[in-house]
């Protein structure tokens, strides 16, 4: 999948659909080796303004109440720039980010 | 016709209540960003329509967010909030040496002349400025870098920067309060910093009369009189007259003397508010009487201020931001409450209404007086 750019779909929490002003899932133009890193950096370069609410902008550590999950499979604690499942890189299926269940 | 506009930042969203100069009618819209917490919203001095609010959340961090139409509309700007160079360590609530870590902006202080300016000030308590309207904030790190700055502990709430207060007739003066740090001031725009808090007594730190380590909740300055600062500490009410130098207890024949916000008369340099809370322990007022005191001598003399004020079974408490005054010729009072009211006042005080009744916890009220 290396030297084209892939679809990938992802999946806000509520909250950041709204300050994205997005309905639905984003599909997101994913060019190289699909990563968690990669999304994450197509999904703030196109709308910047979720920039720090998923991971920290200087070291890139996801936020503590934020969970990864694709394939019912938890990636949370994967290495960001591990591949992705070959279905989320294909677009089959979303890459879902998800605020924590923590009370509030 | 001459009105009002207050900004009311809540655990669960923004509101904008608007009135005409009477201040009897009020339309109320929001919530804004519903669901978010906002610790604070303020219009800049120098553009009524330019507000910025403090909107963050525990799952997704902090945001700010601009308008450029008085709050119809918002756009949100930049939110990287780096302590310059190795951010070092302060107390922890044990003692121990802990990383200074961003948690959130308390306040947002718009420069008086430019809109495009604005000061955060944030927990662990630094500051920040922005001068391109939000979009990027750098830190004035000669505050967090004063070298008392290792044995600061936080508050019960956080080691918060809540008050930044910028002088009027004195460019480059600046003062900040610091949960619990205490009052610090600058005479060169905010690149150097020392604390001033001589006369403060402070029974639960070491050394009561200690240079820092006080838990200063909140400063007022009136602007015609800016040597003259009033402050509610954690407990006691405290003035100075030569500008933080020193200062000096005036709780006087308050009912107590804990409590959260300070506020001054738009026109009356020497009249004072307050709003007396049980104690530390107690976060509300006592015997569930909702009463702000009044000063009309610059503290000791204190009156309170009942009318329209639940006077049985009120346990809410109005926290260190969650009051305002506007500057219309009768000038108005404004205060919120843990509760959900929002009360007004359009004659100094004399008398109170509720604006609204039901909204979430209020975290903070400004006020713009609109021509």
């Amino acid at each position: 999948m290396t030297g084209r750019a892939e679809i990938v779909r992802v999946t806000l929490p509520a909250h950041l659909r709204t300050l994205a002003r997005v309905h639905g899932e984003v599909e997101l133009q994913v060019a190289g080796q699909v990563t968690q890193c990669a999304v994450l950096d197509a999904l703030e370069a196109r709308y910047p303004m979720l920039r720090g609410t998923i991971r920290d902008q200087r070291t890139g550590k996801r936020r503590a109440f934020i969970r990864f999950f694709a394939c019912e499979q938890d990636l949370s604690h994967e290495q960001p720039d591990a591949p992705l499942p070959e279905a989320v890189a294909a677009g089959a299926e979303p890459y879902l980010i998800v605020g924590a269940m923590a009370g509030g | 016709m001459s009105g009002v506009r207050v900004l009311v930042g809540t655990r669960k969203g923004a509101f904008v209540l608007r009135s005409d100069g009477k201040r009897e009618q009020w339309e109320v819209s929001g919530p804004h960003f519903p669901g978010w917490e906002i610790y604070h919203v303020k219009g800049s001095p120098a553009d009524q329509d330019r507000l910025y609010a403090s909107q963050s959340s525990g799952w997704f961090g902090q945001l700010i967010q601009r308008s450029d139409d008085g709050g119809a509309t918002w756009e949100a700007v930049g939110n990287d909030f780096s302590y310059q160079g190795e951010p070092g360590t302060h107390q922890w609530y044990d003692g121990t040496p802990h990383p200074w870590e961003f948690a959130r902006v308390w306040h947002l202080e718009p420069s008086l002349d430019d809109p495009d300016t604005v000061y955060a000030g944030v927990e662990d308590a630094g500051l920040f400025r922005s001068t391109d309207g939000g979009q990027h904030w750098q830190e004035l790190p000669g505050l967090r870098g004063h070298k008392s700055g290792p044995s600061w502990q936080p508050g019960a709430g956080g080691m918060c920067l809540h008050t930044i207060i910028l002088d009027p007739s004195a460019p480059g003066r600046m003062f900040a309060a610091i949960s619990a740090a205490g009052a610090f001031r600058s005479d060169d725009a905010g690149e150097s910093w020392r604390p001033v808090n001589h006369g403060l007594r402070s029974e639960g730190i070491p050394d009561p009369g200690a240079e820092v380590g006080h838990c200063v909740h909140r400063l007022a300055m009136h602007p015609s009189r800016p040597s003259v600062l009033y402050m509610q500490k954690h407990w006691d009410v405290m003035r100075s007259d030569d500008a933080g130098e020193s200062w000096h207890e005036v709780s006087g024949d308050l009912p107590t003397d804990f409590g959260f916000p300070i506020d001054v008369h738009a026109h009356e340099p020497e009249t004072v508010y307050v709003v007396p809370i049980t104690s530390d322990s107690h976060h509300f007022p006592p015997e569930g009487k909702l009463r702000v005191y009044r000063s009309r001598t610059g503290g000791d003399e204190w009156e309170p201020l009942t009318r329209g004020l639940p006077q049985e079974h009120c346990y809410v408490n109005v926290l260190r931001d969650a009051m305002a005054v506007d500057s219309l010729d009768s000038c108005g009072i404004y205060f919120g409450t843990t509760g959900g009211q929002v009360y007004g006042s359009s004659d100094a005080g004399d008398s109170w209404a509720p604006i609204v009744r039901d909204l979430p916890a209020v975290l903070s009220v400004e006020v713009q007086t609109l021509p």
